[in-house]
């Protein structure tokens, strides 16, 4: 463990910390401009941010200490996220403190903090989004951990490192069978899990077709600048990881050199930009679910994952 | 003298003030008992094996007891629950005026507990199963006034005895094969008589675990029980049926082959499938935890079968986890589900409810209580920072380890277990979610929860204890290692245990994967107040914070009822799992009666049964009723027709013996 590896740690979280609301940014104006608009350019999530941190602190009457604390879980749970995930370097400090299951937990802990925040408020639609988010979140859970397990089974080892490692050194592992199907499950539970089209729809105004905005729909100012933060870096973090568990090519190794971490950070800020852009252009065509089919699209991508570890087992030869 | 008190508060002075005394009495013995449990099972644990024999105390077989790491682990996992529950049922007790029977019973049950896992004999432990099962039902019927406690009564006295013949018929083919009463005399068992052994035995433990799909009498049981009594049968009594399973089957008899671990896994996994779903659809939150119970005694026994079938193909490090997980899982499920327990009862004694569609805001008018159970909570849903998490790790890593070169069983097991687990992991999320922000936040959806007040400092003294345990099981559950080392060393499934790398690090023996749950506390806490710090970024600017009301959109005047219901909270779930949970609705419109086209009124009514226990038990209660009635008719009154049968009986024996 070198100091270098604890700079590639810090550069990672700072990066993260300012990219995210830049890559809401990017997705945004690559939909304004194939809709046909001219969009408000990449900077605007920061400039909305700066204007809700300077806003009066407003606490509803009737909200208790879990409506109030609710935004510093769920950005502290992504930044630890953050902290842990393999993106610029493998040799994360954190990596032996969790695995990819707690860091699934780790993110279903920010969830729940903002799902009790949605029921605290005793509104309709904050109860309405919160039924809809746990709804949504207890069958994307089963979907990640067993696209996660697929993942796991050639390495042998479910941290998140040594997966990493692993299909560096074996690349003809993303095109495997177990490893495309996971890719799909995971590409399904990501997009669900961040609330985007078609899941649910981040630019509605008609809080009926709500389910993340109907939680939150009592923050204003400063704690709802960190609820959308969060929200970004969950995102952007997300994105991030898909890239590096099936294109981890750029990463730097566990004891890198300066310019390993320079073309780390490029290479993690390449992939994200490039699966936004991807996702903001296909959002484009796509129109929101109904409700009550969101559970058939989770159901076929559990199926998947099922599938991926499924052959996982029967295909996998390790040494 | 009359036992039983409905709960009108000016009773007669003279049986308030005997139930005052008798309340501290029995939950002091209970206490005590339960330390003593705490330090007998530790030596157990730690120290060399010791056996009794006490011969004296039942004419022709004696009692045999004995101290082992196995039983001492159970032994101080029972007096763990009995201690906080003793110093609860103090407080309990005089809110609710519990009578002097179950008082009496209280610390009878507990002591009956512990006597089951020091049992060292057939006889012996037969002796204490039905102690404790006659204990636990004088203790359901408590209220026996209320009609609905008397019909959860007598079905928990079915189950429980039938489970009993169960558990003794197999014993005696157990004993009889083996040629001793003594579990150390017991000699090989054939083949035959190991199966018939196992069905037998896990039919009898596996409806005292809860297992489906003798699982019936669980919900019905607990809310009816007063809340010490469901702590205590939800954390230490069901226990006692995965400690039947472990000792009989996995360690008598062990380490069974593939097929008891193929049967194990798929009990297991529908079990805790079935029960996360019925929890995330129940409004009553006493139902909710015993369904919950299920749930977790399912997971237990996927953790069994997957270090069963783990070893018997020959993955000896990935069953040891599999069995450590079986270990851990108990031990916060008696932490979390006592606290949940408790906590329930504080809400019932302070409003009378435990129906969550009625409940609500009791954050502000019992914050003691809605903290605890917000523990419990966390620890039942199985996420980081809570009780439950490194068990469920521990179980998730053992499937992933199956491989290198697995069987096609384990193939093609592991996978769907694993989505058992995960599935019920994510239900289980939901589940806790609406109990806890149902039941405990927004506003209080009646004038009974209104008017809540804080439980007394003897029942929060109580729910702190399981609360601590809980803190300490999610944050360094290394303390267990050198217990459970004892433990794993016993079962011949694990035998091969080396827990040195359970350090403040997990490092899974022998097995690449680690984690650090005090350390992802303790990063968390950091990344918190991290956040904190740079949101108040521009704060000297901003203008002085205000309360206000609410925004809802507009809406100026929201009522109480306008708010989300258990019922709703639950509602999709309800509908995507439509088919397993097979709800009953009946919407009834009445139109005006001038015009179809205006209604007057809607009626909306919805009841979700279990539909296992529809499908499975119905159609037998039908036939015994059945039976029953025939025989009935035989008996009209009439001495001339007995005489006949008595003259009808001597003849075909006379017959027979011939």
């Amino acid at each position: 463990m070198t100091a270098l590896s604890y700079l590639a740690g810090a550069a990672q979280i700072a990066g993260f910390a300012l990219g995210a609301p830049v890559v809401i940014g990017a997705t945004r104006q690559v939909r304004a401009r194939l809709e046909g608009r001219v969009g408000a350019g990449v900077a605007q999530p920061w400039r909305d941010l700066r204007k809700q941190l300077r806003k009066q602190q407003i606490t509803p009457h009737g909200t208790t200490v879990v409506f109030t604390a609710a935004p510093a879980v769920l950005a502290g749970t992504t930044l630890l996220i953050v902290a842990v995930l393999p993106l610029v370097a493998t040799g994360s400090p954190l990596d032996p403190v969790a695995d990819l299951f707690a860091v699934v937990g780790l993110l279903f802990v920010g969830t729940v903090a903002l799902t009790l925040a949605g029921i605290d408020t005793g509104t309709s639609f904050g109860g309405m989004g919160a039924s809809r988010e746990i709804t949504i979140a207890a069958l994307v859970e089963p979907t990640i951990l067993l696209a996660v397990f697929a993942l796991s089974i050639p390495t042998g080892s479910s941290n998140l490192g040594a997966i990493v490692a692993h299909t560096l050194a074996n690349p003809a592992q993303v095109v495997s069978l177990p490893g495309v199907l996971a890719f799909v499950a995971l590409v399904v539970v990501i997009i669900a899990e961040t609330g985007r089209l078609p899941v649910d729809n981040p630019a509605t105004h008609l809080e009926l077709t709500m389910v993340h905005e109907a939680m939150v729909l009592e923050y204003a100012g400063p704690r709802l600048a960190v609820v959308e933060w969060a929200s970004a870096m969950r995102l952007t973090v997300l994105l991030a990881l898909l890239g590096n568990l099936f294109i981890p090519w750029g990463i730097a190794g566990p004891d890198p050199s300066a310019l390993n971490v320079a073309v780390g950070i490029l290479a993690v800020a390449t992939k994200v930009a490039v699966l936004a852009i991807l996702l903001a252009g296909a959002e484009v065509f796509l129109a929101k679910l109904r409700l009550f089919r969101v559970p058939e699209l989770l159901a076929g991508s559990f199926l998947l994952a099922l599938l991926a570890v499924t052959a996982a087992n029967f295909f996998t030869t390790r040494s | 003298m009359t036992l039983t008190l409905d709960a009108t508060p000016d009773a007669d002075p003279v049986m308030a003030h005997h139930n005052a005394f008798g309340a501290v009495a029995a939950g002091i013995l209970t206490s005590v008992l339960g330390v003593a449990g705490v330090g007998v099972g530790l030596a157990g644990m730690l120290g060399p094996p010791r056996s009794v024999q006490i011969g004296w105390l039942v004419p022709l077989i004696g009692v045999a007891l004995q101290l082992d790491p196995l039983g001492g682990f159970f032994i101080a996992l029972t007096g763990a629950v009995a201690v906080p529950v003793g110093v609860y049922a103090i407080g309990y007790a005089r809110r609710e005026h519990l009578g002097a029977v179950p008082l009496s019973v209280l610390p009878l049950f507990a002591a009956a507990m512990m006597l089951v896992p020091a049992a060292a004999s057939v006889s012996t432990f037969l002796l204490a199963w039905e102690l404790m099962a006659a204990a636990s039902l004088i203790l359901v019927a408590a209220q026996h006034a209320r009609p609905a406690v008397r019909q959860a009564a007598v079905f928990y006295a079915v189950m429980t005895q039938l489970g009993f013949v169960a558990i003794l018929l197999g014993l005696m083919v157990l004993s009889a094969a083996g040629g001793a009463d003594r579990f150390a005399d017991l000699s090989a068992v054939p083949a035959g008589a190991r199966t018939a052994v196992f069905v037998l035995t896990l039919a009898g433990f596996g409806s005292k675990a809860g297992l489906l799909p003798l699982h019936a009498w669980l919900p019905r049981a607990h809310p009816e029980a007063p809340s010490p009594v469901s702590a205590l049968m939800s954390a230490a009594m069901v226990n006692l049926g995965i400690y039947g399973i472990i000792r009989i089957d996995l360690q008598l008899l062990g380490p069974g082959p593939r097929w008891w671990g193929v049967t194990l896994l798929v009990i297991g996994a529908v079990s805790a499938v079935y029960g996360v779903l019925q929890a995330s659809v129940a409004t009553d939150l006493k139902r909710l935890l015993a369904y919950s119970t299920v749930e977790n005694m399912g997971l237990i026994a996927v953790a069994l079968g997957a270090a069963t079938l783990l070893a018997a193909t020959g993955a000896t490090s990935a069953a040891t986890v599999a069995m450590a997980a079986a270990l851990l899982l108990l031990v916060g499920h008696a932490a979390f589900k006592c606290l949940g327990f408790l906590a329930a009862g504080s809400v019932l004694a302070a409003t009378g409810l435990c129906d969550l569609d009625r409940l609500g805001g009791l954050a502000r008018r019992m914050p003691a209580t809605t903290i605890l159970f917000g523990v419990a909570a966390l620890g039942a849903s199985g996420l980081p920072l809570g009780a439950g998490f490194v068990g469920e790790w521990l179980l998730v890593q053992s499937l992933i380890h199956a491989a290198p070169h697995p069987s096609t069983v384990v193939a093609l097991a592991t996978p769907l277990v694993l989505g058992a687990v995960a599935l019920t992991t994510g239900l289980g999320v939901a589940t806790m979610v609406k109990a806890f922000g149902i039941g405990f936040l927004a506003r209080p959806r009646s004038d009974a929860a209104a008017d809540a007040r804080e439980a007394p400092a003897s029942m929060l003294t109580g729910m702190v204890a399981p609360a601590v345990a809980c803190v300490v099981l999610a944050a360094a559950p290394c303390v267990l290692a050198t217990p459970l080392r004892r433990v794993l060393a016993a079962v011949p499934a694990a035998a091969h245990a080396d827990l040195s790398g359970m350090g403040t690090v997990l490092h899974l023996p022998g097995l690449a994967g680690s984690i650090a749950p005090g350390l992802i506390a303790v990063f968390l806490v950091i990344a918190v107040l991290v956040v904190l710090g740079a949101s108040r970024w521009g704060s000297r600017r901003r203008p002085p914070p205000v309360a206000l009301p609410l925004w809802a959109c507009g809406a100026d005047d929201l009522t109480a009822r306008m708010q989300y219901t258990a019922t709703s909270f639950a509602e999709p779930l309800q509908r995507v799992f439509d088919d397993v949970l097979r709800p009953d609705t009946d919407i009834e419109v009445t139109p005006l009666e001038e015009s179809h086209y205006l209604v007057a009124a809607v009626a909306y009514r919805a009841r979700i049964g279990d539909a296992v226990q529809d499908l499975l038990y119905t159609p037998v209660i039908r036939a015994v009723t059945l039976c029953a009635n025939g025989i009935r008719r035989a008996h009209t009154g009439s001495v001339h027709l007995y005489l006949a049968y008595g003259a009808l009986g001597v003849l075909i024996v006379l017959l027979v013996a011939r």
